[in-house]
């Protein structure tokens, strides 16, 4: 058995952080498309769609994402597909950040004036066309801080997908703790890595919505 | 081989998860009233001129933002004892929730506290109100009526978030579904069932939360 220095600590867990950056990004990537196409059917306006996207939003913000993770983890097998802890963790971690994201967006989108609808309808504009040229660009500025924002959150969430065995910053964490037995100096560590991932998304998102009052003003 | 569904397997163990939803609820219930109260110290610190105590505050609230829950418990749980502080799980569980959610109490707070117009506060130092009762009545409780919903959130998710003390073995809902799934192999059919329960759980705190709300804010007008 070798020892542990504090630079095998950070080393070791510096190569898990990238599982927790990719896995983060894949999630906020995919969950931002699925979101978007939410989105979009649910502005559309289908009553029965409307209900199901908001049963859906309901369902991902009122459980945990520890139980949506272990629903996937143990329900795809169940349908023949035999998942990889990485699969799972980016099946569920990509439903629960479209949830939230279409959430954040649909009121973005509410935001903007029923008059713009009318004005682009009165253009001869269709869905599709109003959306494109009239209500997404003025939705997304005011889009962006909040979804920058949560951003944070899907990093964070990440360290959940641990628990399914997907070996990233926290699981990384755990079994450097069993090899070394120093916990305050391993998890302390993993804290700062996450901080140093986390903290300069949430100024950013700050940054950015003191940019956006100022121009709203 | 297709798979046979089998939830009857759940129900000889149904009282591992009523153990479980009462944990579960203590641990909420606690660790909110403990929480916001926490919280509210921290705006109040924030706000206030300070600047030291203010930055120590503002810190403590990045640093509990910008990390993970679960590692906030390791670390309360596994990394503590090294200084000499022992926790048991429900009390490691239950510090990692007050300390998390007081740190994002503190936010909203401050920002309930920040929305409140200077002129109020004036008006009630002409009425020679002191700092403590200008604190109570002009700021606190119409800026927590002001935040309500964000608080009211924001303790959902820390209720919710509490399936992850699981791992360091306090005892609570989804320690019992771990368990009931060790026991009969139903991993899907447990986790499925006990997804409905949080759900169930969920909705109700927050009309729960909601009918307080109506509570402390209402009533208080009149009097």
């Amino acid at each position: 058995m070798s020892e542990f220095s504090l630079w095998d600590i950070v080393y070791n867990l510096l190569l898990a952080a990238r599982w927790t950056v990719l896995l983060s990004l894949t999630a906020f990537v995919l969950g931002g498309i699925v979101g978007l196409l939410l989105l979009m059917v649910r502005t559309a306006g289908n009553p029965w769609v409307v209900r199901f996207v908001r049963g859906y939003v309901e369902l991902f913000q009122g459980t945990p994402l520890l139980m949506q993770l272990f629903i996937v983890f143990f329900g795809l097998p169940l349908i023949g597909l035999d998942v990889s802890p990485w699969v799972a963790a980016t099946f569920g971690l990509t439903l629960f950040t479209s949830a939230f994201l279409t959430e954040i967006w649909r009121g973005c989108v509410e935001s903007v004036g029923r008059g713009q609808w009318e004005a682009s309808a009165s253009l001869g504009m269709n869905f599709t066309q109003q959306m494109r040229y009239i209500v997404l660009p003025q939705a997304l500025r005011i889009a962006i801080p909040p979804t920058v924002g949560f951003s944070v959150q899907v990093v964070k969430g990440t360290a959940v997908a641990s628990i399914i065995g997907f070996v990233e910053l926290t699981k990384a964490g755990t079994m450097i703790t069993n090899a070394t037995y120093a916990p305050f100096t391993v998890y302390g560590c993993v804290a700062v890595m996450y901080f140093l991932i986390c903290y300069p998304l949430s100024l950013f998102a700050r940054h950015l919505e003191g940019k956006f009052r100022n121009v709203a003003r | 081989m297709a798979y046979k569904f089998d939830f009857g397997a759940i129900v000889p163990h149904w009282e591992l998860l009523v153990d479980g939803m009462i944990l579960t609820t203590e641990l909420t219930v606690i660790g909110a009233v403990v929480g916001v109260g926490l919280g509210i110290m921290g705006a109040w610190a924030r706000a206030s001129r300070a600047p030291v105590i203010s930055q120590i505050v503002g810190v403590y609230v990045e640093l509990i933002r910008n990390t993970p829950f679960l590692v906030q418990l390791f670390f309360i749980f596994f990394g503590l004892p090294a200084l000499g502080v022992k926790l048991t799980e429900f009390q490691a569980a239950l510090l990692a929730m007050i300390v998390n959610l007081g740190a994002y109490s503190t936010e909203i707070i401050r920002a309930g506290i920040l929305a409140i117009p200077q002129g109020q506060i004036e008006a009630a130092q002409s009425l020679a109100m002191n700092r403590v009762q200008i604190f109570r009545y002009v700021v606190l409780l119409p800026a927590l009526k002001k935040i309500w919903p964000a608080l009211s959130s924001q303790i959902v998710i820390v209720m919710l978030g509490s399936s992850v003390c699981s791992q360091i073995a306090a005892e609570e809902l989804t320690f019992g579904a771990n368990y009931i799934q060790a026991i009969n192999f139903r991993a899907f059919e447990v986790y499925f069932v006990v997804t409905g329960l949080y759900l169930a759980m969920s909705i109700l705190l927050r009309m729960g939360l909601k009918v307080l709300g109506n509570f402390l804010f209402e009533r208080r007008r009149h009097v």
